[in-house]
């Protein structure tokens, strides 16, 4: 028993307590979600819609920029935001689609912040832009916590992993405005994933989002995602017309 | 590994507030905290060790409410618990609902103790010692 730690208040005693209470309410993350809203001005005042990309590692979210690159073609402006722990491989992958990139490398970190975004957004010109997309950190739990200032989040579901994740990581997937199926094209070679499961564990967490089944590999579904990219601009512009 | 970060950020609101109120230091750190706000109760206790140490809440008692997921439907409209990954409505089984309660992450309330209190605190003791 000590005073350093709490170890002596229990809940018999805790009422004896004295000292001055200051109300708070307010988030954890007060100063991300302060970012955050900061970030979200900086695009209303360009007109740019801004797309969170989360999935694990390796769900294909830099294909899936290339092959949306591809298909875009000169329709829309697109930025991209890299995060990754280490490497400038998928920044140049997308400059390589003559698309400008900034890579942010987080190091250790399991996730991209409102800050880091924030720093990113100063190197890339968003009078140029209609969508940028900042691919977080591939991680299924951290990124869904940290508000980027975005106007919309995608979730990456590849068939190469198990049909229940949305059961196993409910928080990123209840945040998605749309799940996204990748590498369908896979599909014939696995007979245990069934996109009907994938949809179904997603309306078990109350969320109402299209899910778009795509291939960047064979282009199947991404005339459908470009569709929803388009729906999704236009839509944001009319919300947030420039006064 | 985000829990470190988030007591880094309560820290900092934290030593915001003690300081304009003029605290000398922080008793109680109050938070409101649901399973789908992502952040593990746990992994924050021991994160909060780690991160208060040297600061103005060094000795503060960091204190969770846990928050439990509750729904209301949106075609009976009752309101019902639920799990972070099975939120249908427990009374008619629709997907559809609305969440209540369950993402809070909530710097409630905190406690600070004040100069005067202290010197009291500490008169009393130089006279215990006399």
């Amino acid at each position: 028993m000590c005073d350093t730690c709490g170890c002596n208040v229990t809940p018999g005693n805790e009422h004896l307590i004295s000292g001055e209470a200051v109300e708070v309410l307010r988030s954890l993350l007060h100063e991300n979600d302060h970012q955050a809203n900061h970030n979200r001005s900086h695009f209303k005042k360009h007109q740019v819609l801004a797309i969170n990309l989360m999935s694990s590692p390796g769900s294909g979210k830099t294909a899936l920029l290339e092959a949306t690159i591809d298909a875009l073609g000169d329709k829309f402006k697109i930025g991209v935001v890299e995060g990754d722990l280490e490497t400038e491989n998928d920044a140049e992958r997308i400059r390589n689609k003559g698309v400008p990139a900034v890579q942010i490398s987080t190091g250790s970190a399991c996730h991209l912040d409102a800050h880091m975004v924030h720093d990113a957004l100063h190197q890339i010109k968003l009078d140029d832009l209609d969508i940028l997309f900042i691919e977080n950190v591939g991680n299924l739990v951290c990124p869904a916590s940290f508000d980027l200032g975005q106007h919309r989040n995608i979730t990456l579901l590849s068939v190469t992993e198990g049909d229940d994740k949305p059961a196993k990581y409910p928080v990123i997937f209840r945040a998605a405005d749309l799940m996204l199926l990748t590498k369908t094209d896979l599909l014939p070679y696995l007979d245990d994933f069934e996109p009907a499961n994938a949809e179904r564990y997603l309306r078990e967490l109350a969320n109402p989002a299209v899910m778009i089944s795509l291939s960047a590999k064979n282009g199947s579904g991404i005339s459908e995602w470009t569709a929803w990219l388009e729906s999704e601009l236009s839509h944001y512009r009319s919300e947030h017309k420039k006064l | 590994m985000h829990e470190l970060s988030i007591c880094y950020s309560i820290l900092s609101q934290v030593e915001t507030i003690a300081k304009q109120k003029g605290a000398i230091s922080v008793s109680l750190v109050n938070l409101q905290i649901g399973p789908l706000s992502g952040v593990e109760s746990l992994l924050l206790k021991n994160a909060w060790h780690i991160a208060s140490a040297n600061t103005i809440a060094a000795s503060a008692r960091l204190k969770i409410e846990e928050i439990p997921v509750k729904v209301r439907c949106t075609s009976c409209h009752l309101e019902s618990n639920a799990t972070i990954n099975s939120m249908r409505c427990a009374h008619c089984g629709e997907w559809r609902t609305q969440l209540i309660s369950g993402d809070e992450m909530l710097l409630r309330t905190i406690e600070l103790e004040r100069e005067e209190n202290t010197t009291e605190k500490t008169l009393f003791k130089e006279r215990e010692h006399v």
